[in-house]
Protein backbone atom coordinates (compact mmCIF):
# COMPACT_ATOMS: atom_id res chain seq x y z
CA UNK A 1 0.00 0.00 0.00
CA UNK A 2 2.38 2.54 1.15
CA UNK A 3 6.42 1.95 -0.13
CA UNK A 4 9.25 4.17 0.71
CA UNK A 5 12.45 3.42 -0.48
CA UNK A 6 15.93 5.91 0.53
CA UNK A 7 13.82 8.71 1.21
CA UNK A 8 16.07 11.94 2.27
CA UNK A 9 14.95 15.52 3.03
CA UNK A 10 16.74 18.32 3.72
CA UNK A 11 16.19 22.01 4.73
CA UNK A 12 19.15 23.73 3.53
CA UNK A 13 21.79 22.55 5.26
CA UNK A 14 19.46 20.74 7.81
CA UNK A 15 19.08 16.63 7.14
CA UNK A 16 15.77 15.83 8.35
CA UNK A 17 15.66 12.48 6.72
CA UNK A 18 18.08 10.02 5.85
CA UNK A 19 17.25 7.52 3.90
CA UNK A 20 14.28 6.14 5.04
CA UNK A 21 12.91 3.07 3.39
CA UNK A 22 9.86 0.82 4.83
CA UNK A 23 6.76 -0.75 3.58
CA UNK A 24 3.05 -0.68 5.11
CA UNK A 25 1.34 -3.48 3.42
CA UNK A 26 -2.97 -3.22 2.85
CA UNK A 27 -4.52 -3.94 6.58
CA UNK A 28 -1.10 -3.42 8.29
CA UNK A 29 -1.12 -0.91 11.54
CA UNK A 30 2.61 0.52 11.71
CA UNK A 31 3.39 2.71 14.57
CA UNK A 32 6.17 5.12 14.19
CA UNK A 33 8.01 6.59 17.67
CA UNK A 34 11.07 8.38 18.16
CA UNK A 35 11.99 11.33 20.21
CA UNK A 36 11.64 14.43 19.70
CA UNK A 37 13.16 16.29 16.52
CA UNK A 38 13.50 12.40 15.42
CA UNK A 39 11.40 13.28 12.25
CA UNK A 40 8.70 11.49 12.70
CA UNK A 41 6.06 14.42 11.58
CA UNK A 42 7.89 14.97 8.44
CA UNK A 43 8.03 11.20 7.82
CA UNK A 44 4.35 10.76 7.77
CA UNK A 45 3.23 14.29 6.14
CA UNK A 46 5.91 13.14 3.02
CA UNK A 47 3.77 10.29 2.46
CA UNK A 48 0.81 12.04 1.40
CA UNK A 49 2.93 14.86 0.03
CA UNK A 50 2.44 17.52 2.55
CA UNK A 51 6.56 17.76 2.74
CA UNK A 52 8.42 17.43 -0.71
CA UNK A 53 11.42 15.78 -0.48
CA UNK A 54 14.73 15.90 -2.24
CA UNK A 55 15.37 11.99 -3.09
CA UNK A 56 14.17 8.76 -2.84
CA UNK A 57 10.87 7.38 -3.77
CA UNK A 58 7.12 6.75 -2.23
CA UNK A 59 3.91 4.68 -3.87
CA UNK A 60 0.64 4.98 -2.27
CA UNK A 61 -1.40 2.49 -4.59
CA UNK A 62 0.93 2.63 -6.86
CA UNK A 63 1.11 6.55 -7.15
CA UNK A 64 4.37 8.24 -6.88
CA UNK A 65 4.36 10.61 -4.62
CA UNK A 66 6.70 13.38 -5.87
CA UNK A 67 6.33 12.60 -9.37
CA UNK A 68 5.47 15.82 -11.20
CA UNK A 69 3.16 14.30 -12.68
CA UNK A 70 0.73 13.22 -10.00
CA UNK A 71 -1.89 14.55 -9.17
CA UNK A 72 -1.85 15.35 -5.29
CA UNK A 73 -5.30 16.71 -4.21
CA UNK A 74 -6.29 13.26 -5.95
CA UNK A 75 -3.81 11.45 -3.91
CA UNK A 76 -4.46 12.98 -0.65
CA UNK A 77 -8.27 12.84 -1.06
CA UNK A 78 -7.66 8.80 -0.77
CA UNK A 79 -4.87 9.13 2.23
CA UNK A 80 -6.86 10.23 5.13
CA UNK A 81 -5.03 12.61 7.93
CA UNK A 82 -5.32 12.99 11.73
CA UNK A 83 -3.27 15.79 13.12
CA UNK A 84 -1.63 16.88 16.78
CA UNK A 85 -4.02 19.96 16.72
CA UNK A 86 -7.02 18.25 15.26
CA UNK A 87 -7.37 21.51 12.74
CA UNK A 88 -11.06 21.37 12.68
CA UNK A 89 -12.16 23.92 10.60
CA UNK A 90 -13.05 27.04 13.23
CA UNK A 91 -15.91 28.65 11.09
CA UNK A 92 -18.04 25.76 10.18
CA UNK A 93 -20.34 23.52 11.72
CA UNK A 94 -18.78 19.91 12.77
CA UNK A 95 -21.35 18.68 10.09
CA UNK A 96 -19.96 21.03 7.55
CA UNK A 97 -16.34 19.75 8.69
CA UNK A 98 -17.30 16.38 7.75
CA UNK A 99 -19.11 16.99 4.19
CA UNK A 100 -16.59 19.85 3.03
CA UNK A 101 -14.72 17.46 1.47
CA UNK A 102 -16.81 14.78 0.43
CA UNK A 103 -18.78 17.43 -1.43
CA UNK A 104 -16.04 19.65 -2.94
CA UNK A 105 -13.68 16.93 -3.76
CA UNK A 106 -15.61 13.79 -3.73
CA UNK A 107 -19.14 15.84 -5.60
CA UNK A 108 -21.14 14.10 -3.38
CA UNK A 109 -24.85 15.51 -3.13
CA UNK A 110 -24.95 17.20 0.37
CA UNK A 111 -27.96 15.34 1.66
CA UNK A 112 -25.39 11.81 0.83
CA UNK A 113 -22.81 13.28 2.39
CA UNK A 114 -24.52 14.66 5.59
CA UNK A 115 -26.05 11.49 5.75
CA UNK A 116 -22.41 9.72 5.65
CA UNK A 117 -20.98 12.54 7.76
CA UNK A 118 -23.59 11.66 10.41
CA UNK A 119 -23.40 8.01 10.31
CA UNK A 120 -19.82 8.29 11.10
CA UNK A 121 -20.13 11.01 14.01
CA UNK A 122 -22.51 8.37 15.42
CA UNK A 123 -20.12 5.82 15.07
CA UNK A 124 -16.87 8.10 17.08
CA UNK A 125 -20.04 8.70 19.58
CA UNK A 126 -20.73 12.24 18.99
CA UNK A 127 -23.92 12.23 17.36
CA UNK A 128 -25.10 14.64 19.58
CA UNK A 129 -22.79 17.08 18.70
CA UNK A 130 -23.70 17.50 14.96
CA UNK A 131 -24.67 21.30 15.20
CA UNK A 132 -22.36 22.50 17.29
CA UNK A 133 -18.84 24.30 16.13
CA UNK A 134 -15.40 22.56 16.91
CA UNK A 135 -14.32 25.18 19.69
CA UNK A 136 -17.79 24.44 21.87
CA UNK A 137 -15.72 20.77 22.04
CA UNK A 138 -13.83 19.16 24.16
CA UNK A 139 -10.14 18.37 22.34
CA UNK A 140 -11.00 14.45 23.11
CA UNK A 141 -14.19 15.28 21.39
CA UNK A 142 -12.82 17.34 18.23
CA UNK A 143 -10.17 14.66 17.74
CA UNK A 144 -12.61 12.05 17.13
CA UNK A 145 -14.67 14.22 15.07
CA UNK A 146 -11.42 14.93 13.00
CA UNK A 147 -11.10 10.97 12.45
CA UNK A 148 -14.64 10.70 11.40
CA UNK A 149 -13.86 13.48 8.68
CA UNK A 150 -11.18 11.70 7.71
CA UNK A 151 -13.36 8.70 7.27
CA UNK A 152 -15.98 10.68 5.32
CA UNK A 153 -13.52 10.52 2.42
CA UNK A 154 -13.05 6.35 2.53
CA UNK A 155 -9.49 6.31 2.18
CA UNK A 156 -7.34 3.82 1.59
CA UNK A 157 -5.16 3.90 4.25
CA UNK A 158 -4.65 6.31 7.23
CA UNK A 159 -1.90 8.41 8.60
CA UNK A 160 -1.46 9.83 12.47
CA UNK A 161 0.33 12.42 13.67
CA UNK A 162 0.53 12.47 17.12
CA UNK A 163 -3.39 12.04 17.70
CA UNK A 164 -3.31 12.49 20.97
CA UNK A 165 -0.43 14.37 22.43
CA UNK A 166 -2.04 17.62 22.93
CA UNK A 167 -4.93 15.82 24.87
CA UNK A 168 -5.52 16.03 28.86
CA UNK A 169 -4.90 12.59 29.99
CA UNK A 170 -8.47 11.64 30.84
CA UNK A 171 -9.59 12.22 26.87
CA UNK A 172 -6.80 9.77 25.26
CA UNK A 173 -8.60 6.37 25.93
CA UNK A 174 -11.57 7.72 23.80
CA UNK A 175 -9.56 8.22 20.86
CA UNK A 176 -7.35 5.66 21.24
CA UNK A 177 -10.44 3.57 21.35
CA UNK A 178 -11.74 5.08 17.87
CA UNK A 179 -8.36 3.98 16.54
CA UNK A 180 -8.13 0.59 17.83
CA UNK A 181 -11.69 -0.17 16.21
CA UNK A 182 -10.36 0.97 12.96
CA UNK A 183 -7.46 -1.31 13.59
CA UNK A 184 -9.53 -4.07 14.02
CA UNK A 185 -11.54 -3.22 10.95
CA UNK A 186 -8.61 -3.85 8.84
CA UNK A 187 -8.02 -0.13 7.83
CA UNK A 188 -4.14 0.37 7.06
CA UNK A 189 -2.57 2.35 8.88
CA UNK A 190 0.51 4.74 9.82
CA UNK A 191 0.62 6.18 13.58
CA UNK A 192 2.96 8.44 15.19
CA UNK A 193 2.68 7.79 18.68
CA UNK A 194 4.07 7.52 21.62
CA UNK A 195 1.27 5.39 23.33
CA UNK A 196 3.12 2.11 23.94
CA UNK A 197 -0.18 0.71 24.75
CA UNK A 198 -1.62 0.92 21.57
CA UNK A 199 1.08 -0.32 19.72
CA UNK A 200 1.23 -3.72 21.99
CA UNK A 201 -2.56 -3.91 21.31
CA UNK A 202 -2.62 -3.20 17.81
CA UNK A 203 0.66 -2.57 16.10
CA UNK A 204 2.24 -5.04 13.37
CA UNK A 205 5.67 -3.09 13.49
CA UNK A 206 6.85 -0.50 15.43
CA UNK A 207 9.75 1.81 13.44
CA UNK A 208 11.62 3.76 15.64
CA UNK A 209 13.40 7.35 14.14
CA UNK A 210 16.53 8.81 15.55
CA UNK A 211 17.81 11.80 14.08
CA UNK A 212 16.40 11.43 10.41
CA UNK A 213 16.71 7.59 10.34
CA UNK A 214 14.64 4.93 10.40
CA UNK A 215 16.25 2.79 13.44
CA UNK A 216 14.40 0.26 13.90
CA UNK A 217 11.85 -1.40 12.20
CA UNK A 218 10.81 -4.54 13.68
CA UNK A 219 7.69 -6.45 14.23
CA UNK A 220 5.54 -5.55 17.92
CA UNK A 221 7.22 -8.54 19.54
CA UNK A 222 11.04 -7.88 18.49
CA UNK A 223 10.83 -4.22 19.37
CA UNK A 224 9.39 -4.75 23.09
CA UNK A 225 11.06 -8.30 23.35
CA UNK A 226 14.90 -7.30 22.04
CA UNK A 227 14.79 -3.99 20.65
CA UNK A 228 18.11 -4.25 18.89
CA UNK A 229 19.68 -0.21 19.02
CA UNK A 230 20.71 1.16 22.44
CA UNK A 231 18.57 4.17 21.10
CA UNK A 232 15.47 2.46 20.66
CA UNK A 233 16.26 0.58 24.36
CA UNK A 234 17.13 3.73 25.88
CA UNK A 235 13.95 5.43 24.40
CA UNK A 236 11.50 2.76 25.53
CA UNK A 237 13.31 2.47 28.95
CA UNK A 238 12.30 5.97 29.30
CA UNK A 239 8.69 6.16 27.90
CA UNK A 240 7.85 2.78 29.79
CA UNK A 241 8.50 4.45 33.00
CA UNK A 242 6.17 7.12 32.37
CA UNK B 1 -19.12 84.83 17.07
CA UNK B 2 -21.69 81.89 17.68
CA UNK B 3 -24.68 85.19 18.08
CA UNK B 4 -24.11 85.15 14.59
CA UNK B 5 -24.84 81.79 13.60
CA UNK B 6 -27.73 81.27 11.83
CA UNK B 7 -28.91 77.88 11.95
CA UNK B 8 -31.99 78.07 10.57
CA UNK B 9 -30.76 77.67 7.33
CA UNK B 10 -29.42 74.05 7.71
CA UNK B 11 -33.37 72.88 7.65
CA UNK B 12 -33.93 73.80 4.13
CA UNK B 13 -30.64 72.40 3.22
CA UNK B 14 -31.12 69.31 4.30
CA UNK B 15 -32.58 67.57 1.16
CA UNK B 16 -29.90 68.73 -0.87
CA UNK B 17 -27.08 67.52 1.61
CA UNK B 18 -28.44 64.36 2.03
CA UNK B 19 -27.74 63.53 -1.96
CA UNK B 20 -24.61 64.77 -1.16
CA UNK B 21 -24.02 62.11 1.66
CA UNK B 22 -26.07 59.16 -0.05
CA UNK B 23 -22.85 59.54 -2.61
CA UNK B 24 -20.94 59.49 -0.25
CA UNK B 25 -21.79 56.32 1.67
CA UNK B 26 -22.19 55.06 -2.04
CA UNK B 27 -18.55 55.76 -2.83
CA UNK B 28 -17.58 54.51 0.68
CA UNK B 29 -19.71 50.87 -0.15
CA UNK B 30 -18.29 50.60 -3.80
CA UNK B 31 -14.21 50.93 -2.90
CA UNK B 32 -14.59 49.33 0.57
CA UNK B 33 -16.28 46.19 -1.74
CA UNK B 34 -14.04 46.43 -4.76
CA UNK B 35 -10.76 47.36 -2.57
CA UNK B 36 -11.07 44.22 -0.38
CA UNK B 37 -11.97 41.96 -3.28
CA UNK B 38 -9.01 43.54 -5.14
CA UNK B 39 -7.14 43.51 -2.15
CA UNK B 40 -7.58 40.39 -1.08
CA UNK B 41 -6.54 39.14 -4.63
CA UNK B 42 -3.30 41.34 -3.98
CA UNK B 43 -2.78 39.54 -0.53
CA UNK B 44 -2.99 36.34 -2.89
CA UNK B 45 -0.25 37.35 -5.16
CA UNK B 46 2.17 38.58 -2.56
CA UNK B 47 1.87 35.59 -1.11
CA UNK B 48 1.99 33.35 -3.99
CA UNK B 49 5.18 31.30 -4.50
CA UNK B 50 5.31 33.07 -8.05
CA UNK B 51 7.96 36.14 -8.24
CA UNK B 52 6.68 37.84 -10.74
CA UNK B 53 3.10 38.01 -9.17
CA UNK B 54 4.46 38.46 -5.95
CA UNK B 55 6.74 41.24 -7.32
CA UNK B 56 4.49 43.01 -9.42
CA UNK B 57 1.15 43.27 -6.33
CA UNK B 58 4.09 44.17 -3.98
CA UNK B 59 5.23 47.23 -6.62
CA UNK B 60 1.53 48.13 -6.69
CA UNK B 61 1.05 48.36 -3.11
CA UNK B 62 3.98 50.18 -1.84
CA UNK B 63 3.02 52.74 -5.08
CA UNK B 64 -0.43 53.29 -4.14
CA UNK B 65 0.42 53.55 -0.27
CA UNK B 66 3.41 56.46 -1.44
CA UNK B 67 1.77 58.75 -3.20
CA UNK B 68 -1.13 61.31 -1.71
CA UNK B 69 -4.57 60.16 -1.97
CA UNK B 70 -5.20 63.96 -3.69
CA UNK B 71 -2.60 63.58 -6.29
CA UNK B 72 -4.12 59.83 -7.06
CA UNK B 73 -7.92 61.01 -7.53
CA UNK B 74 -6.48 64.00 -9.68
CA UNK B 75 -4.29 61.76 -12.25
CA UNK B 76 -6.99 59.20 -12.35
CA UNK B 77 -9.65 62.07 -13.54
CA UNK B 78 -6.98 63.63 -15.75
CA UNK B 79 -5.83 60.29 -17.00
CA UNK B 80 -9.22 57.98 -17.64
CA UNK B 81 -10.50 59.83 -20.13
CA UNK B 82 -7.29 59.64 -21.88
CA UNK B 83 -6.50 56.40 -21.74
CA UNK B 84 -10.63 55.39 -22.41
CA UNK B 85 -11.11 57.94 -24.43
CA UNK B 86 -14.18 59.27 -23.75
CA UNK B 87 -15.18 61.57 -19.96
CA UNK B 88 -16.71 59.58 -17.05
CA UNK B 89 -17.61 62.28 -14.56
CA UNK B 90 -16.29 63.24 -11.55
CA UNK B 91 -18.36 60.20 -9.67
CA UNK B 92 -17.40 57.33 -11.78
CA UNK B 93 -13.59 58.75 -11.79
CA UNK B 94 -14.01 58.26 -8.03
CA UNK B 95 -15.14 55.50 -7.11
CA UNK B 96 -12.40 53.91 -9.62
CA UNK B 97 -9.83 55.98 -8.20
CA UNK B 98 -10.70 54.60 -4.97
CA UNK B 99 -11.52 51.35 -5.77
CA UNK B 100 -7.92 51.27 -6.72
CA UNK B 101 -6.14 53.31 -3.76
CA UNK B 102 -7.99 51.49 -0.66
CA UNK B 103 -7.32 48.10 -2.25
CA UNK B 104 -3.53 48.52 -1.37
CA UNK B 105 -3.92 49.39 2.33
CA UNK B 106 -6.76 46.82 2.44
CA UNK B 107 -4.60 43.70 0.80
CA UNK B 108 -2.11 44.62 3.59
CA UNK B 109 -4.72 44.02 6.18
CA UNK B 110 -5.51 40.91 4.25
CA UNK B 111 -2.35 39.48 4.27
CA UNK B 112 -1.84 39.82 7.81
CA UNK B 113 -5.50 38.00 7.69
CA UNK B 114 -4.46 34.90 5.49
CA UNK B 115 -1.22 34.84 7.61
CA UNK B 116 -2.76 34.81 10.96
CA UNK B 117 -4.35 31.47 9.93
CA UNK B 118 -2.27 28.50 10.86
CA UNK B 119 -0.49 26.17 8.50
CA UNK B 120 -1.99 23.28 10.15
CA UNK B 121 -5.19 24.93 8.97
CA UNK B 122 -4.12 24.91 5.20
CA UNK B 123 -2.59 21.30 6.00
CA UNK B 124 -5.80 19.79 7.02
CA UNK B 125 -7.26 21.27 3.77
CA UNK B 126 -4.30 19.97 1.35
CA UNK B 127 -4.99 16.41 3.13
CA UNK B 128 -8.86 16.32 2.50
CA UNK B 129 -7.85 16.58 -1.18
CA UNK B 130 -8.77 20.44 -1.45
CA UNK B 131 -7.04 22.20 -4.22
CA UNK B 132 -5.13 25.18 -3.14
CA UNK B 133 -8.27 27.22 -4.56
CA UNK B 134 -10.44 25.48 -2.62
CA UNK B 135 -8.55 25.42 0.38
CA UNK B 136 -8.15 29.42 0.38
CA UNK B 137 -11.70 30.00 -0.66
CA UNK B 138 -13.46 27.52 1.89
CA UNK B 139 -10.99 27.71 4.45
CA UNK B 140 -8.60 30.37 5.03
CA UNK B 141 -9.93 33.28 3.26
CA UNK B 142 -12.88 33.12 5.60
CA UNK B 143 -11.39 32.74 8.75
CA UNK B 144 -8.75 35.62 7.86
CA UNK B 145 -11.76 37.68 7.06
CA UNK B 146 -13.18 37.12 9.98
CA UNK B 147 -10.45 37.58 12.20
CA UNK B 148 -9.96 40.70 10.28
CA UNK B 149 -13.15 42.50 10.35
CA UNK B 150 -12.59 44.82 13.23
CA UNK B 151 -9.47 45.96 11.23
CA UNK B 152 -11.69 46.43 7.63
CA UNK B 153 -14.07 48.36 9.05
CA UNK B 154 -11.72 51.02 11.07
CA UNK B 155 -9.86 50.78 7.71
CA UNK B 156 -13.35 51.97 6.42
CA UNK B 157 -13.85 54.86 8.30
CA UNK B 158 -10.63 56.35 7.76
CA UNK B 159 -11.88 55.69 3.85
CA UNK B 160 -15.29 57.35 4.51
CA UNK B 161 -13.33 60.35 5.88
CA UNK B 162 -11.27 60.39 2.86
CA UNK B 163 -13.95 60.42 0.39
CA UNK B 164 -14.78 64.03 1.22
CA UNK B 165 -11.07 64.51 -0.82
CA UNK B 166 -13.06 64.35 -3.93
CA UNK B 167 -14.73 67.72 -3.78
CA UNK B 168 -11.08 68.92 -5.33
CA UNK B 169 -12.65 67.52 -8.65
CA UNK B 170 -15.59 68.55 -8.46
CA UNK B 171 -17.67 65.15 -7.14
CA UNK B 172 -21.29 65.87 -5.17
CA UNK B 173 -20.27 64.48 -2.24
CA UNK B 174 -21.46 65.93 1.46
CA UNK B 175 -18.30 68.57 1.60
CA UNK B 176 -18.94 69.72 -1.90
CA UNK B 177 -23.06 69.93 -1.24
CA UNK B 178 -22.37 71.86 2.21
CA UNK B 179 -19.95 74.16 0.03
CA UNK B 180 -22.54 74.60 -2.55
CA UNK B 181 -25.50 74.90 0.07
CA UNK B 182 -22.88 77.77 1.60
CA UNK B 183 -22.61 79.52 -0.75
CA UNK B 184 -26.00 79.40 -2.01
CA UNK B 185 -27.40 80.89 1.60
CA UNK B 186 -24.19 82.49 2.12
CA UNK B 187 -23.89 80.78 5.60
CA UNK B 188 -20.96 78.79 4.84
CA UNK B 189 -19.65 78.36 8.90
CA UNK B 190 -22.85 76.93 9.32
CA UNK B 191 -22.98 74.42 6.70
CA UNK B 192 -19.22 73.50 7.58
CA UNK B 193 -20.12 73.12 11.02
CA UNK B 194 -22.98 70.86 10.34
CA UNK B 195 -21.45 68.06 7.92
CA UNK B 196 -18.16 68.14 10.63
CA UNK B 197 -20.71 66.88 12.92
CA UNK B 198 -22.28 64.76 10.66
CA UNK B 199 -18.54 62.83 9.72
CA UNK B 200 -18.29 63.41 13.58
CA UNK B 201 -21.43 61.41 14.29
CA UNK B 202 -21.20 58.36 11.40
CA UNK B 203 -17.54 57.63 11.99
CA UNK B 204 -17.90 57.64 15.99
CA UNK B 205 -20.89 55.19 15.76
CA UNK B 206 -19.25 52.99 13.57
CA UNK B 207 -15.96 52.85 15.60
CA UNK B 208 -18.57 52.21 18.39
CA UNK B 209 -19.60 49.17 16.45
CA UNK B 210 -16.12 48.38 15.71
CA UNK B 211 -15.24 48.29 19.60
CA UNK B 212 -18.26 45.79 20.30
CA UNK B 213 -16.84 43.56 17.00
CA UNK B 214 -13.39 43.79 18.65
CA UNK B 215 -15.22 41.71 21.79
CA UNK B 216 -16.63 39.49 20.25
CA UNK B 217 -14.13 37.91 17.52
CA UNK B 218 -11.39 38.07 20.90
CA UNK B 219 -14.53 35.35 22.86
CA UNK B 220 -14.46 33.97 19.31
CA UNK B 221 -11.11 32.91 19.06
N1 LIG C 1 10.47 24.26 8.11
C1 LIG C 1 11.55 23.77 8.74
N2 LIG C 1 12.76 24.35 8.58
C2 LIG C 1 13.86 23.86 9.20
N3 LIG C 1 13.84 22.77 10.01
C3 LIG C 1 12.67 22.17 10.22
C4 LIG C 1 11.46 22.62 9.60
N4 LIG C 1 10.46 21.81 9.99
C5 LIG C 1 11.01 20.89 10.82
N5 LIG C 1 12.34 21.09 10.96
C6 LIG C 1 13.26 20.29 11.76
O1 LIG C 1 13.20 18.99 11.32
C7 LIG C 1 13.37 18.08 12.40
C8 LIG C 1 12.29 17.05 12.37
O2 LIG C 1 11.05 17.65 12.65
P1 LIG C 1 9.74 16.77 12.89
O3 LIG C 1 8.64 17.72 13.18
O4 LIG C 1 9.57 15.84 11.76
O5 LIG C 1 10.14 15.96 14.19
P2 LIG C 1 9.21 15.03 15.08
O6 LIG C 1 9.92 13.75 15.19
O7 LIG C 1 7.84 15.00 14.55
O8 LIG C 1 9.27 15.77 16.46
P3 LIG C 1 8.12 15.96 17.57
O9 LIG C 1 8.10 14.72 18.39
O10 LIG C 1 8.60 17.14 18.34
O11 LIG C 1 6.84 16.21 16.83
C9 LIG C 1 13.36 18.92 13.66
O12 LIG C 1 14.69 19.01 14.14
C10 LIG C 1 12.86 20.25 13.22
O13 LIG C 1 13.50 21.26 13.97
MG1 LIG D 1 5.97 15.75 15.26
Amino acid sequence: MIEMSNVSKHYGQFQVLTDCSTTVSKGEVIVVCGPSGSGKSTLIKCVNGLEPFQSGKITVDGVSVGAPETDLPKLRARVGMVFQNFELFPHMSITENLTIGQIKVLKRSAEEATEIGLKLLDRVGLKAQAGKFPGQLSGGQQQRVAIARALSMNPICMLFDEPTSALDPEMVNEVLDVMVELAHEGMTMMCVTHEMGFARKVADRVIFMDQGRIVEDATKADFFGTPRSERAQQFLSKILSH
Amino acid sequence: MFSTLDLSVIAPSLPFLWTGLQYSLKLTLVAMTGGIILGTFLALCRLSSSRVLAGAATAYVDLMRSIPLVMVILWFFLLIPLMTGNPVGAETSAMLTFTAFEAAYYSEIMRAGIQSVSRGQVAAGDALGLTYRQTMSYIVLPQAFRNMIPVLLTQTIILFQDTSLVYIIGAKDLLKAAEIAGKNYNRPIEMYIFVALCYFVLCISLSLVVKQLQKRVAIVR
